[in-house]
């Protein structure tokens, strides 16, 4: 029975399990003068909760558990002159794997070619249909046998304890119906242990971020000195080959990474601060509810549109225009350059900046307004004098998390940042980013334990903490600038 | 409000001296209506990148919904498919349809099939699809062979171009990718209507490919659904589950607000480190298969998760209280008032919510490109664990190719995936004004 | 101030309705977070009759109701001690399940709080959870209608019974909830001000209402307005600072009231 037919089969016997228990109560109900405490359907559940989760639990260990104490096994059944030559014990494993696939196919005669010498394991192999590695050897077919005949064992226990498990969780299910028992009750903890379960998933998310980069970085630092990687000013990290595994050619200095995503983001922010703070200010203060219910849904649409459209559209409508723009007036500007990439990245965080501005100017009271309109200041000037000044942490806060989403962005500057990386003042020129070089660094065929690969790790766990810093830090303001007028 | 200010001002300007006063009220007023215009000026330029970038993007994609197409009357010549008349499979599926095609369009343009440098200039006229099709068309229908039958082909990508205008005839032929003699040709098969422009379904079928003539969105649209229903199937149930808890059970303590500042800060968490934790935990530590939708959609619902929360507990907050004291007071439970109240009625906000995270997710690019989804898959993935790719991520793909024809496949695409997504929104927003409800 | 309330406690006058006694407290103090809010409140409540609970708002009158069906069990940081009863059960024992509680003691709120369903469904919803055999259609239309009658609503929305509840007028939606709570056959129905939101026709049609169903029903109904106590009730406890003060006969406590603190209350010089 494969591992699918048994979860088939516990759910099938969790739903029979359901309309049994809750017939059951239906009919005690009735025959009973007592009331019962739970409704039927609830007694439904609860048998149907029986059933169910112990055998549940118990395949799910099983099927983490029990191949490793077959690996485990079948590790110590090899023989030592097998782990003695200095071969990994890993590699063989692998082509044990391999070959139990297909010893159940071999027979009597098949083995006499092998020990008599007339065909390699392989050949046998492969006449079976199975391709396994020219590394395969006699020895490990007995290996193998005993992988296999281990595996089928621990499947059929497991099928059978599944078996049992399931229907002792149903008599005793079943024993549980009675007009007082609470049946109702224990099913809504079991509902609540599954809510809670996956309010977790959040937590776990961030803890599988926090330590799959972290434990990637460490490696990479064990093969790149840190101080190397955090200052030094030449990103050259060359290509991995293949059997120099360990030994680093390349040169990882994040600083011309981390210049360019500065300059590249310092443009957006210069783009869009300025566009997105008038506008929110405009449809707070200003705007009648007819402009706003058009303007409003039409910013919007810029923050859904997605990265990879921005990048295509600085690829190749904005980065020629501004080539061609830069050519007219004499300043050499190459089409992917810091102001392409930039300017399109401003673009898609005026919303950002504007819907959160616009909430932020909202928040302030009233009362302040109507305080400066009494004193005779006109609309700009209450908003310059004494809104904008209120409202300025939020501001600010809004701002850093434009910041936090320029610097984590990857599309756009992909496609229109290019991927020299330079440490120049001149806008018109190419630079790189971090985001850049993860993709760079992590697609393609490498090799995985190589540096080149790994240091997308340490420049992931870089862009995490940085971004995590901005938000928290913006968010904490935000939050501080709410409560004052709350 | 504005009328208010005003009078306001007036009454202000009342206690200074006269001749001042018009001056410096009109020096204020002046500033005002500044003011007042860059506020508009910034929504308008905002206003403007919108029009901007859809008007770029259809102005380079609209012409990748049509195709050019000749129709050329093919003669299957026994003798080229299949000379031993046996129909074995192997045979059909390898015989020389270049060939079959490249007679036809010869025949009709008057060329001796002998005159080799003509030859190869008229077969540049062709896509090196066609010989596909015709493939295509016997495997089909073996019946064929034999006989003569009038096929729709594909162009060639650059005389696709010339016909959409996209290679200018007044450049020299010396810097033309077509010469004059190709362009007299294509002039004379249009003449004979055997060239014409036709509606591309190709776009929507075909997998990747190197021609821009043969590559489509098919595949990469199929992958892209399975993420989707990969994440609808498991970032609603864990989300509103979630959600549910933080705001109807859990009590106020540090755990919860821990989980609280998590689900806020991950919301914000760049979405590549998302790849790199799909690369080292679904990849590298459980095995799951590389260039998989099913990686793709784990990667994707940890990325919306944080989405699909927030929006249903916003939902969940705006179902006011009374109603649950009610359900309490008749003698529900905490799990009943919930389930048979609360739920019911915040789904419409559930749903928006999840539409939105869905619009999210369906437009993301760059942890996909992590976990191996840039990947030149030609087959339609059949289950979520074959390799296969997104629409995103085949916009990328083109992106980067150098062909002319991919720039406009790039924008054709993107106006797919936009049309998706602007799809989606207005459902939500129709949603939105359909079900709120005012307590 | 404590043993102010020693002498009003019912052992002295209680003794000829004993055996009538539907819920009674003892030494109930309820605690938010730090701040207390009631403090050792001993009251017990008669048989099918109307107890009025009155005093200044903040007195803790509303306080008290919530402890009689648990409804201070959903706000986290409230905490209870002593005894409440119900029929000589102990309504806080650990093994009491509060669900089942609530289906005996009923609860109207101040605001009407209809379920965004049709008016069928709100009726039918309490009975359905509670096991009422909803597989029998007919008994179901009867038991919406009988509580539809006892609440007076029935001539008004008979035809309109799959028309959402939310659109009756809040006369008709207060009567509506009274409905729902019946529905469920209580034994006790709490009424905490039902009639604030409402005008005074639609009030003076709830308190008729109320006097209908006393036959029936012990009912405890928090008011802020001593004339409908003194309308509708036949027993007054009047509150004061999270104190019971006073209680006894609504005639007695209206017109000859032992407590000064009373006094001044019913006479308008405070609250």
């Amino acid at each position: 029975m494969t591992t699918q037919m048994i979860f088939l089969i516990l759910l099938l016997a969790g739903v029979a399990a359901f309309f049994y228990g809750r017939m059951r109560a239906r009919a005690m109900t009735v025959a009973s003068a007592e009331k019962f405490h739970s409704r039927p359907g609830h007694h439904g559940f609860y048998v149907t909760i029986w059933t169910m989760l112990p055998a549940f639990f118990l395949i799910v260990l099983w099927l983490v558990v029990a191949p490793l104490v077959v690996r485990w096994a079948v590790t110590n059944s090899l023989p030592e002159a097998a782990t003695a030559s200095g071969e990994s014990v890993s590699l063989i494993m692998t082509t044990v794997e391999q070959l139990s696939r297909g010893v159940t196919q071999l027979e009597e005669e098949d083995f006499d070619r092998i020990s008599s010498g007339a065909m390699t394991v392989q050949e046998v192999m492969r006449s079976k249909g199975v391709l396994v590695g020219s590394d395969a050897k006699p020895y490990m077919l007995q290996a193998a046998i005993l992988d296999e005949r281990l595996s089928a064992n621990s499947h059929l226990f497991l099928t059978l304890f599944a078996g049992i498990t399931m229907i002792g969780g149903f008599l005793y299910g079943r024993r549980g119906i009675a007009p007082r028992a609470r049946a109702r009750n224990a099913v809504e903890q079991v509902m609540t242990l599954g809510l809670i379960a996956a309010s977790t998933v959040a937590i776990l998310t961030t803890a599988g971020i926090v330590l799959s980069v972290l434990f990637e970085s460490i490696e990479f630092f064990r093969m790149v000195p840190p101080a190397d990687f955090f200052f030094g000013t030449v990103w050259d990290p060359r290509f991995s080959a293949p059997g120099r595994v360990g030994g680093s050619d390349g040169q990882f200095g994040i600083l011309p990474l981390l210049w360019g995503t500065a300059y590249i983001s310092l443009v957006a922010l210069m783009v869009a601060v300025p566009i997105g703070l008038m506008s929110a200010i405009y449809m707070s203060e200003y705007a009648g509810n007819k402009v706003r219910s058009i303007a409003k849904p039409l910013l919007e649409i810029l923050a859904g549109i997605p990265t990879i459209v921005y990048g295509f559209f600085a690829l190749v409508t904005f980065g020629p225009f501004l080539r061609d723009a830069g050519g007219l007036v004499g300043f050499d500007i190459q089409a992917s350059s810091v102001l392409t990439a930039g300017f399109v990245m401003g673009i898609m965080i005026i919303p950002f900046v504007s819907s959160l501005s616009d909430d932020i100017i909202s928040a302030v009271p009233q009362s302040l307004r109507e305080g400066s309109y009494g004193l005779g200041a006109t609309q700009s000037e209450t908003i310059k004098q004494v809104i904008m000044p209120a409202a300025l942490p939020g501001v600010v806060g809004a701002v850093l998390l434009a910041a936090s989403r320029a610097i984590g962005e990857t599309m756009i500057v992909v496609l229109a940042a290019g991927i020299a990386a330079n440490i120049t003042l001149n806008p018109g020129e190419s630079v790189t980013t971090v985001t850049v070089k993860i993709v760079s660094q992590l697609t393609g065929d490498l090799e995985f334990n190589s540096p080149q690969t790994l240091v997308a790790f340490a420049l992931g766990l870089t862009l995490f903490v940085v971004t995590l810093g901005l938000n928290v830090f913006a968010l904490y303001i935000v939050r501080k600038y709410r409560e004052q007028y709350e | 409000m504005t009328d208010q200010v005003q009078r306001m001002d007036v009454t202000a300007g009342g206690r200074v001296a006269k001749s001042e006063k018009s001056k410096l009220v009109k020096r204020r007023y002046a500033a005002e209506r500044r003011f007042r215009f860059y506020g508009m000026a910034a929504i308008g330029t905002a206003v403007f990148f919108v029009f901007l970038l859809f008007g770029s993007i259809v102005n380079n994609g609209w012409s990748a919904f049509f195709q050019t197409k000749l129709d050329l009357t093919v003669h299957f010549d026994e003798s080229v498919i299949d000379k031993s008349g046996q129909r074995d499979r192997m045979t059909l599926l390898t015989a020389n349809y270049r060939k079959l095609a490249r007679e036809a369009l010869l025949a009709e343009l008057g060329v001796d099939p002998a005159d080799r440098p003509m030859r190869r200039k008229a077969e540049a006229l062709l896509s090196r699809g066609a010989a596909i099709q015709l493939r295509d068309v016997v495997m089909d229908d073996p019946s064929v062979i034999g006989t003569t039958q009038k096929v729709e082909l594909l162009a060639s990508g650059n005389a696709d171009a010339l016909m959409k205008g996209a290679i200018d005839r007044d450049v020299p032929e010396s810097r033309r990718q077509l010469d004059n003699r190709q362009v007299a040709w294509l002039d004379e098969l249009r003449a004979k209507d055997i060239l014409s422009l036709a509606f591309n379904t190709g776009l929507f079928t075909y997998g990747a490919s190197s021609q821009p003539e043969t590559a489509g969105i098919g595949v990469a649209a199929i992958g892209s659904f399975f993420m989707m229903l990969i994440v609808v199937l498991l970032a609603v149930p864990l989300g509103v589950a979630a959600a549910l808890y933080l705001e109807e059970f859990a009590p106020q303590n540090r755990w919860t607000d821990l989980i609280e500042v998590n689900i806020n800060n991950l919301a914000a968490v760049p979405s590549i480190v998302f790849g790199l934790l799909g690369l080292a935990v679904f990849i590298n530590f459980a095995g799951l298969p590389r260039s998989s939708a099913l990686v793709g959609g784990l990667v994707l619902t940890l990325m919306t998760l944080p989405t699909v929360i927030i929006a249903t507990r916003a939902a969940i907050r705006a179902v006011p209280p009374s109603i649950r004291e009610a359900a309490l007071g008749v003698g529900a439970s905490k799990m009943q008032t919930v389930t048979h109240h609360v739920l019911p009625l915040a789904l419409p906000g559930i749903l928006t919510g999840t539409i939105i995270g869905l619009v999210q997710a369906l437009g993301e690019t760059a942890p996909l490109l992590m976990i191996g989804l840039v990947a030149f898959v030609v087959d339609y993935p059949a289950t979520p664990m074959d390799p296969a790719t997104a629409l995103p991520v085949q916009i990328y793909m083109w992106a980067t190719a150098a062909e002319r024809g991919f720039v406009e496949r790039t924008a054709g695409a993107t106006i797919i995936l936009l049309g998706f997504l602007i799809l989606m929104n207005s459902t939500a927003v129709i949603m939105r004004r359909r079900f709120e409800r005012k307590w | 101030m404590v043993e102010i309330s020693a002498p009003v406690s019912p052992v002295s006058e209680g003794a000829n309705q004993a055996d009538s006694v539907k819920m009674s407290a003892r030494d109930v103090c309820v605690y938010y977070g730090e701040k207390q809010a009631l403090f050792g409140v001993n009251l017990q409540i008669p048989t099918n009759e109307i107890m009025a609970l009155i005093g200044p708002s903040g007195c803790g009158k509303s306080t008290f109701l919530r402890c009689l069906n648990r409804m201070n069990d959903v706000i986290p940081i409230a905490r209870i001690t002593g005894d409440i009863e119900l029929d000589g059960e102990d309504i806080y024992a650990p093994d009491l399940d509060v669900v089942e509680l609530r289906a005996r003691v009923g609860m109207v709120f101040q605001k009407p709080n209809p379920f965004p369903k049709s008016i069928f469904d709100n009726i039918a919803y309490g009975p359905r959870i509670h096991g009422f055999s909803s597989n029998n259609k007919t008994d179901m239309e009867e038991l919406v209608a009988t509580s539809l009658q006892k609440a007076g609503l029935w001539e008004e929305v008979k035809d309109r019974l799959d028309q959402p509840g939310t659109g009756l007028s809040g006369g008709q939606q207060q009567r509506l909830c009274i409905a729902r709570a019946i529905a469920v056959k209580p034994e006790v129905i709490l009424m905490d001000e039902p009639c604030s939101a409402l005008d005074p026709i639609a009030t003076a049609k709830i308190e008729e209402l109320m006097d209908e169903l006393r036959s029936d029903y012990t009912i405890v109904i928090v008011t802020h307005s001593m004339q409908q106590a003194a309308r509708v009730s036949q027993r007054t406890a009047f509150f004061h600072l999270g104190v019971l003060v006073e209680e006894g006969d609504t005639d007695k406590i209206f017109t000859n009231p032992d407590d000064e603190r009373t006094q001044n209350y019913i006479t308008g010089r405070f609250g």
